[in-house]
């Protein structure tokens, strides 16, 4: 449990650095957990070169999830929409530095699939995104 | 007669009480209302069974077959008897409450439901008596309407009134909210119901554990109810239905030991409740569960309700002072022992899991209940559910998990 909210996910989660919206954004994606009721919107914004000048997000949800969308998307200025859409599970673990039982893995893995999916400018939400 | 000394050693029956959470913690079990954990009586009489006694049921000439049958059929009568349900054959054996919900919808709903008919279910409803009712619904064209609760959760009986005069052929409602614990005056909503000429089925998951049910009282078409959330076994549930229904009923599953005669031409139905339960069914499952009957007996309902209400007063009073916790549902004597609520600024997974470091196991999220969470306009909750074997510690230590919980998150 320590190691669960150790300071950085809760600091993120306290003082979430890139909480709000970019208008007008050049991906956008929202998509929700039914499960726990998370929900979660990400806004990225390019340079004209496929370059993540910006990043923010909107949601609602545990510590896990907004901590991981914030981490996340701090760690996505400056890298490529490519970038992006190459993103896995490890990466978000990695961010995070903790182990997840598999329900708490789905509330880390919602801004995973939510930038993947803004990234790829899908429609629809797609659960292979979260591998 | 109730006697808070009694409960200190209820404890012991329940072996899971000896083990450790993350090593070295006490289990705090706040979670039955999800499933009860099982006394070493109901578990030795599962054990006893696959050793000493087991064989298929029915039909069997050999002195295990008729062991075996006659310990499940057994457990059919011990349910009725408590229950006080004076025919046995209306005690249908299913998998669960959700099972003997759907048996009903496909059932009796199929069949004497009509375009346009109206079904009156309530916003305090689990899914599983939702579903079942929405499936029918898409398949028949039938109307669906909501009882509404009060802002504690408890239903409008005015505006149940008014639904009534729309001459619904069904209201169905559970007997005790899985989320705000209301339990609703099952008796003079049937009764209303009845006088409107509809029929009733109640969802009896959560009121059958934990008090005294008088099913000739209350007088419901039909009722449900698992084992597992009773001291019993995962895998069997009932669905009483009265016998006059249950004649006109076709039958749910097809297959073994619902049939009376088999050609290739086609089949005639067994008689009630057989009719009702196709192939081999949970033998060893309904022996727990019979166990499980005489284990709550040998306490007594009365005495179980009783313990609960002192409980949940203790609850609601130790959480009640607690600052940004809000409480869903009514005050304590309107109430079973379940207390849904939600922290300020905290998701209830983070609650939850905070508490679990401590031992203390509590369920966070809609509790199949997601359409009353949008009403309350709550995401998720925490819920902290009791049973007999639950002790004013296990409250203590709820409360000091919580101000944990509210330290991390300061």
């Amino acid at each position: 449990m320590d190691d669960l909210y150790r300071e950085q996910i809760l600091d993120h989660y306290k003082n979430p650095r890139q909480k709000g919206q970019i208008k007008p954004s050049d991906h956008s994606f929202e998509d929700e957990n039914p499960l726990c009721g998370d929900f979660l919107h990400i806004d990225l914004k390019t340079d004209g070169q496929g370059v993540i000048s910006d990043a923010k997000f909107e949601g609602q949800g545990c510590a896990i999830s907004m901590a991981s969308a914030d981490l996340l998307l701090e760690s996505l200025i400056g890298k490529t929409i490519e970038d992006a859409k190459k993103l896995s599970k490890q990466d978000i673990l990695d961010l995070l530095g903790i182990e997840l039982s598999p329900v708490r893995l789905k509330c880390a893995l919602l801004s995973l699939k939510v930038t993947k999916a803004a990234a790829y400018d899908l429609k629809e939400a797609d659960d292979n995104l979260m591998e | 007669m109730y006697q808070k000394e009694q409960f200190k050693k209820i404890k012991s029956d329940f072996p899971i009480f000896q083990r450790k959470i993350h090593k070295d913690q006490r289990l705090v079990y706040l979670d039955s209302a999800a499933t009860s954990q099982k006394p070493e009586l109901v578990i030795q009489a599962m054990d006893d069974f696959y050793r000493n006694s087991n064989a298929n049921i029915h039909r069997g000439i050999h002195e295990l077959a008729e062991e075996a049958t006659r310990l499940y059929e057994d457990a059919r009568l011990s349910i009725a008897k408590f229950l006080k349900v004076d025919d046995a054959r209306q005690i249908i054996f299913t998998r669960n409450t959700t099972e003997s919900i759907n048996l009903a919808a496909k059932t009796w709903g199929s069949t004497f439901l009509q375009k346009d008919d109206l079904i009156l279910l309530t916003r305090l409803e689990h899914h599983s008596n939702l579903v079942p009712w929405f499936m029918l619904k898409e398949a028949k064209n039938l109307r669906i309407s909501f009882i509404e609760i009060t802002p504690s959760g408890e239903l409008d009986l005015e505006h149940y009134g008014a639904l009534l005069e729309q001459k619904p052929k069904l209201v169905a409602f559970t007997h005790m909210s899985n989320v705000t614990g209301t339990i609703n005056p099952a008796q003079t909503i049937t009764k209303m119901a009845h006088e409107a000429g509809a029929l009733v089925l109640i969802d009896g998951a959560q009121s059958v554990p934990h008090f005294p049910v008088n099913l000739t009282e209350i007088d419901a078409d039909f009722y449900a109810f698992s084992a597992h959330k009773m001291c019993g076994p995962t895998g069997i549930g009932v669905l009483f239905g009265k016998y006059a229904l249950l004649e006109q009923m076709p039958p749910f599953l097809g297959g073994g030991d619902m049939i009376r005669k088999v050609t290739y031409e086609g089949f005639t139905v067994n008689a009630i409740p057989y009719k009702f339960e196709a192939g081999t069914p949970s033998i060893a499952e309904g022996v727990g569960f019979g166990a499980a009957i005489d284990y709550l007996e040998s306490i007594g309902m009365e005495t179980i309700a009783e313990h609960e209400q002192e409980l949940t007063h203790y609850a609601m009073q130790a959480l009640k002072d607690e600052k940004g916790l809000n409480i869903v549902g009514p005050d304590a004597e309107k109430r079973g022992g379940v207390v849904s609520f939600s922290m300020d600024g905290i998701h209830p997974h983070d609650i939850a899991q905070i508490l679990d470091a401590d031992g203390i196991a509590v369920r966070a999220g809609h509790h199949c209940a997601m359409p009353l969470h949008q009403h309350f306009n709550l995401p998720a909750t925490t819920r902290a559910s009791l049973y007999l074997y639950n002790s004013e510690e296990d409250i203590d230590a709820l409360v000091r998990g919580l101000a944990k919980v509210r330290k991390v998150f300061a």
